[in-house]
Formats: structure tokens, sequence, C-alpha cells
């Protein structure tokens, strides 16, 4: 979409001219993001996930993870971290164009995903500057305990706002915080009525491949904010518009017309060849109606909005219900509720090697639902950003048969 | 317990440790088990987990390190895809060939995304077992970190205590510190013995003696632990001309017996290491006077030790670690030791290694899995870098 274009394009502008404008800039991470507190102190978030991933589409990921390796870094472990440390090695060239600013504070979410710790204390090495770690207790019997959101918010008030206090020489202000709170619940419904969309038959989105574009904005810096909002209104109005029509989901090759398949995915797409990939599917007809990657950076599906009348109890909650902060049996059970509510004939699992806290599991997780839904699913392993780890025709191969399985199994009903 | 009032030869004490270390069935636990009816077993992952609160309510603590290189790998391969650690799968083969079934409470530690979602792996696998993910906290904040973590010791406590029926009281808890006071003291004593008498106390013997000390009640192991220090004293051996190095980066997934053994035929003393690093993972004692809980959680938030399953809040710290700990153990160099695909250690290493390389220390790096058969090739590696060590030193 031409807004979302511009909207990032402006953000990388706004970051490059950060230390002309004296602007703040704070590094953290998209699950567990704090980004309307971080703009309540005027400061701009940069999300090295998102430079990875950016960096995997733009087909530069391979120099800079083998940089990485130069210098030391393991081919065993998360190939973000080590793309991102290879862009900062080789000039910091943001997927602007432009050249990221050093972060006046790392905040270290620490939110489902324990080598995001390893990444930032890799950063603070490079760039010696202030590091605030904000521990979100994971739920590890299934939901939120109330001693554990007492902790966030604890860390919240006596750590985390002080840190941004001292780094961005602003005083905490919750009324500022409240109305970004106020413009990330309004963008959170129109997202809501976006995803749930697939749930039409046929869907008018693609709830995977399509949607890690939608999500873009509220995943990264535009949560809380005024464009977000817009963005996701006019997004909207497009899919209500598409849906109404009985219209298929735009795709890379053009509209997607005659769904034949719909799939419900777990696990992060592969950016390094990510057209490719999802060609893969609208090749076969098949449609993605709903997927768990697409909540890494917060589950609003199940009801959750952020709440400006509980301004950092509600930062809590969100950070504790981002996707992989929830465990095996709640993923689960997400999933198998996504196979039924969006009428999925099939599931699939892409798993990535870089990720212990999405992958280690992951084969329990396709017996669970496939014993629990009936339906056999399907699992592909790739990478998000070493093109190493992409091999095109293994993936498309496996696709093709659990496509034929699909259909075999339709006639074998039909009979 | 007779066996232990008349004094074990260092060769008794060990053979006793290897079988234990052996025997995957675990029979030691199963026959405590026997002799103590009423009572259960709670097993906990590594690396840390508060083995007090085990105790306290009532259960034998049992660490579970997986089956390295004594197991065949039939059931735990369809759980975990090539790239992940060896670990879990071996933990799951163990399981699900009933080893473990002995096991009424599994605590999985935060020590990595893996071994935490094992947790909800076992809690489909085994409705029946208490499954509790620990997750520590990650800042030395007496306030709210300290809070938080007495509140987790609470609530394991409650949930350990309704497995096992026993409540245990302050008192209870008190007695259950005290004794593991004691076996941290005495391991801190195997371990000031062999960085400073590393001829005398080989780190095949105090690895094993140490994983026997996981299976077997605390204060069996305690008495053990005492024998064996006594008659290393009463049986010195000849030092050689071995180089001293710091084995770091097996925290978790242990190494298999024999890639220690090939380090130290080598020709290197290993005098310091993170071999079955929750034994040691508290440095000080903890009070055992006072409210126990929140004496458990002061000594955790008080403890200075450094590892790669915490998050390091001293931007130095990494940056000074190996430093501090080649100088503290005269080491002359350091191997870093790690498991394959094991995210802890090796996000760690060019961070670690790179604090040791600009203090001049010389260092190697190989991976291992629990399971690897073939040592040549890291009894060369060890061998070539005792020799150079040597040679620099000489130099
Ligand atoms: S391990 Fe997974 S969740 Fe963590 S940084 Fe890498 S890709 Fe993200
Ligand atoms: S070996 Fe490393 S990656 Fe594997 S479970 Fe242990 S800490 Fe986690």
């Amino acid at each position: 979409m031409v807004l979302q274009k511009e909207m990032i394009a402006n953000h990388f502008e706004l970051l490059a001219k950060a230390p002309e404008t004296k602007t703040p800039v704070v590094y953290t991470f998209v699950p567990g993001n704090l980004t309307e507190l971080i703009r309540s102190f005027g400061a701009l978030p940069v999300l090295p996930e998102i430079n990875a991933l950016q960096s995997g589409m733009r087909k530069q990921s391979g120099d800079y993870i083998a940089e990485a390796e130069r210098g030391g870094h393991s081919e065993d472990v998360c190939t973000y971290v080590k793309c991102d440390i290879g862009m900062m090695r080789s000039g910091n060239i943001g997927p602007g164009g432009t050249k990221l600013p050093k972060p006046d504070l790392l905040l270290l979410s620490y939110t489902g995903c324990y080598t995001f710790m390893k990444w930032f204390e890799l950063l603070r090495e490079e760039y010696d500057c202030p590091t605030v770690m904000f521990h979100v207790p994971y739920q590890g019997d299934g939901k939120l305990e109330p001693e554990h959101r007492e902790y966030m918010l604890r860390q919240l008030r006596e750590t985390v706002i002080p840190a941004l206090e001292k780094a961005t020489g602003n005083k905490y202000d919750e009324e500022k915080l409240r109305h970004h709170l106020q413009l990330s619940a309004q963008a959170e419904d129109d997202l809501v009525a976006v995803l749930q969309a697939g749930k039409q038959v046929p869907s008018p989105i693609d709830g995977y491949f399509g949607t890690v574009y939608y999500v873009g904005p509220i995943f990264s810096a535009f949560r809380g904010t005024q464009e977000g909002v817009d963005y996701y209104k006019a997004l909207r109005e497009e899919v209500e518009e598409r849906a109404m029509l009985g219209l298929g989901p735009i795709t890379p090759e053009g509209p997607l017309e005659g769904e034949k398949y719909r799939l419900v995915v777990e696990g992060p797409p592969n950016w390094t060849h990510f057209r490719d990939f999802w060609k893969m599917f609208a090749d076969e007809k098949a449609v993605v109606v709903a997927s768990t990657y697409t909540k890494v950076g917060g589950t609003y599906d199940f009801g959750f909005r952020h709440n400006p009348n509980d301004p950092l109890g509600t930062l809590a909650d969100y950070c504790s219900g981002c996707y992989t902060n929830l465990n095996l049996p709640s993923r689960i059970d997400m999933i198998c509720n996504y196979i039924k509510e969006y009428k999925a004939d099939g599931f699939l699992i892409n798993s990535v090697k870089s990720c212990n806290s999405f992958s280690a599991g992951q084969l329990m997780i396709l017996r669970e639902v496939e014993k629990r839904t009936g339906i056999p699913g399907a699992f592909i392993e790739s990478d998000l950003v070493d093109p190493r780890y992409f091999s095109a025709a293994n993936i498309k191969n496996r696709l093709e048969s659990y496509f034929q399985m699909i259909d075999a199994r339709r006639a074998g009903k039909g009979a | 317990m007779a066996k232990h009032d008349e004094l074990m030869t260092r060769t008794a004490i060990v053979d006793w440790a290897r079988d234990i270390f052996e025997d995957l069935d675990f029979t030691v636990v199963r026959q405590w088990l026997e002799d103590n009816p009423g009572r259960k077993a709670g097993g906990y992952l590594p690396v840390y987990a508060p083995r007090e609160v085990l105790h306290a309510t009532g259960f034998l603590p049992v660490g579970i390190h997986g089956g390295g290189d004594r197991i065949e790998i039939i059931r735990g391969d369809a759980f975990y895809q090539s790239y992940i650690c060896h670990l879990p799968r071996s933990v799951i083969e163990l399981a699900q060939s009933g080893r473990l079934d002995m096991l009424s409470a599994v605590l999985f530690p935060s020590t990595c995304d893996v071994i935490r979602n094992l947790s909800g792996m076992w809690k489909l696998l085994y409705p029946d077992t208490y499954v509790r993910y620990i997750d520590v906290p990650q800042v030395p904040d007496p306030g709210a970190s300290a809070e938080f973590w007495a509140g987790e010791l609470h609530h394991m406590i409650d949930g350990l205590a309704e497995v096992s029926g026993h409540r245990p009281t302050d008192v209870d808890l008190q007695r259950s510190i005290a004794v593991y006071n004691e076996a941290r003291a005495v391991i801190r004593e195997l371990y000031a013995l062999r960085r400073d008498r590393p001829w005398d106390v080989p780190t095949e013997e105090l690895y094993l003696l140490l994983r026997a000390g996981e299976s077997v009640a605390p204060e069996t192991f305690i008495a053990h632990a005492k024998q064996y220090i006594a008659a290393v004293a009463a049986d010195p051996k000849r030092p050689r001309d071995n180089s001293r190095v710091v084995v770091v980066g097996a925290f978790c997934e242990q190494p298999p017996l024999g890639l220690i053994k090939s380090i130290e035929r080598a020709g290197c003393y290993i005098v310091d290491d993170d071999f079955l690093l929750g034994n040691r993972f508290l440095t000080t004692t903890v009070r055992d006077d006072g409210e126990p809980v929140r004496a458990l959680a002061d000594a955790f938030i008080r403890n200075d030790m450094a590892s790669s399953v915490l998050y390091e809040i001293n931007p130095l710290g990494k940056r000074n670690l190996m430093k501090n700990r080649v100088a503290d153990a005269k080491a002359d160099g350091i191997i870093f030791a790690t498991p394959s695909f094991c995210d802890p250690a090796l996000l760690d290493q060019p961070m670690l290694r790179d604090g040791a390389e600009k203090a001049g220390i010389p260092c190697i790096a190989f991976k291992y899995a629990e399971n690897t058969g073939q040592f040549q090739q890291f009894r060369e590696q060890a061998g070539t870098f005792a020799d150079s060590i040597k040679l620099w030193g000489a130099a």
C-alpha cells in the first residue's frame, strides 16, 4: 500500500535526522514493545527485527550474516541478531537507505524470547549506551498471574520510566501516554476487523503473507499514532469492500480468485524468498486465512485492546499476551480455534531454524493439532533471513503433496 | 547408611558415583522411593532450580540431564527438528521410555526457550505430573525482583505441597536451606581443591561425584563428597606438566564423559568449568534463620554468579568475566566447549571470547553434542592447545 510505504519512509527519514533534530531514539523489540510509552517521551522507536526482516527482503541479509559470522558469531544462532550486527558493522544503513541513529536507550523488553537478552547485551557492547531490562514473565501456566502483572507494573514505575526520563530528558506524562493508548485502541479495532475478514469464504485477505504487511505499522513504530489510526481505517475500508464484492486477496501476482484451500499457518515466514514463497501458495489458490505469526507483536483478536484508563496496567497486559509469551498448550488452543473459526481445511507449520522461541515444540504442536482437529498438517523448514536455508524445490514439493492430500481427503469425504 | 561410617576408598566412591551416573533407569531414585514410602521424587532441568523447595516439601530432588551418549534416540527425534540441541530430545526419550515415570513433579528453569517450551510439552504429555516453569528474575533488584522471586517460590511451594501432601513449615524450609548450604560448601571445597591440586582431583571424578549427587538425597551426597575429600588427602598424586584451562559453555547439555577425559588426557588440567552449574549457582550461603523464602529470594538477588542464562546488568560484565575467572583459577587458557545449537552459550561466546582475547588469554572453541562418540578431534585440538600454551609460557 502506498500509504504504508510513505509512513515507513517518513519514519526512517525522521530517524536519519534524529541526531540533528536532537530527537531521542529508543531501540526495542517487536514483542512487548512499549511504543506508546516511548512516544509519550517524544522519542522515536527503532525495532531491530524489522530492520533485519527488511534486509532479508532486500537480499542484503546474506552478506550481513556472513559479516557477523566472520566476527565470531555462530552459524547456529538466530539470524536476526547476526543480520543486525552485520548491518551495523557495514555502516548501519537501514532499510530506508539512510544511516540509522545510535540508540539513546536500549529498552530490553524481555518478552517471549530468550535471545532478546543476548541481542541487546551484544548491542550494548557496540554502542556503549544505557540499557534497561523489562522482564515480562512467561505465561507458563497459560495465564497472566496477578503477581506477575504487579511485578511488571513495579518495573515500569521503578526502572523503565526513570530510564526513559533520563535518556530523553523529558518527564513522564501520563496524559500523553493515555492519548497514545487511545489511538492504539482505535487502530486495534480496525486491525481486528481486517484479521477477522479471513473468516469469510472466500477470504478477502491473506492472513499470513498479506497480513505481515498489514501488521507492519502496528508492530513497529506506529501503534498509538494518528498515522496508524488513519492507515488501519483505510485498510479496513478496503478489505470490507473486497469482502462485500466477494473478492479474494491481493497477491504479488494480482488478485487471487477461486480460493481452493484455506490454511492456518504457524511460524514466521521466510523473508529472503518471501515472494517466491507466497507464490507457491497463490499458484495453488491456497489462501492463508489466519496465522499465529501475525500475533507476535500483540494478540488482539481475542479481545485485548490497549486501555487508556489503565495506562501502565494495559502495557503489562499487552506484553504478557504477545504470542511467543504464551505457553505451548495456549498456542495449540489458538491454532485449533483458528482452524475452526476460520473454516480452514489445512494447517501448516513453517519452522524456522533461527528461532527456538517459535520452533522448539512445533512438532508437538503439529501432532496435537492433528489429534484435536482431525486435520493432517504440513511441516516445512526454512529460515527467517538466512538465504542458505531456503530450499525452494523442497518446499514446493512438500506443498504440492500436501495440497494433493487435502484433495484426496475431500474426495474421500465426498464419496 | 553404615557404608558412610567407614572410610570408603577413592575408587569405591568413584565407582559408586559412576554406577549412578550410568544407570538411566534411576534405580537409586526408585530405591529411595521404596525406602521412603509415601514420599515423592521431583525432577528439575538445568540450570538453576531451588532444590531446597523440593526437599522441604518432601521430594527427592532429581537432576534431569538427558541420556548423554548412553541412550539411543528413538522417540525423541520425532519431537525435535535437527537444528535444536540434543538435550531435550534425550530428555523426551528418557520420559517416553518410562525412565522418568517416578517423577511426580518437574521444574523447568528459564534457561532458554527450548527448556521453556519443553515445560508446555510436558504439560501435554504428562498431565498427571506437576509442571512449573521457573521464571527467575533477570535484574538483581532487591525490591521488585526479590519480591517477584519470593512470590514464585511461594507459588512453587504451594504447588509442590499439594502433590507431596507435605506443606513445609519455616523450620522445614530452614532445615533444607541448611542442608543445601552444606552441599554447596562441600562443592566449593571440591572445586577449590581441584583448582589447587588438579592432579589430585581429576575432573572426571569430580564430575561423576556431582552428577551422582543429583540423584541421591543431598545428605548422602554430602557424606560421599566428604569421604572423597578425605580419600584424596590420603592418596596424593604427583603433578604433571599440564596446562591449566577453564572450560566454558557446558552449563546445560552436558558433554559426554569421554570428552572431559579427552581434554584431561590431552594434557590439560581443567581448573574451572560450567559443568552442572546449578550446583554452584548460588555462590553465597543462604541465611537459615528468619523468613526462609525471603532468605532464598535475597540470596538469588545478591548472588554474584555471572552466567549465560542470566541477563548481565553490568556493561563491563561480559568483557571482564573470563579475565576474572582465569585469574581466579590461575588458568593459562580457555576452552569454549558449547553444545551445538545452544543459544545461551553461543550467543555469549563472541562477547566472552573478545574480552578474553583482549586480555591476552589464549582460547579455543569447539562444539559437541551430549551423544558425541568420537573424541579424537577434541583430543587433538586440546593437545595442540595445551602445547601452544606451554610454548607461549616458555617464550
Ligand atoms: S529467536 Fe525468534 S523471537 Fe527471538 S529474536 Fe530471533 S527470531 Fe525473534
Ligand atoms: S543446551 Fe542450550 S539450547 Fe539446549 S536446552 Fe540447554 S541451554 Fe537450551
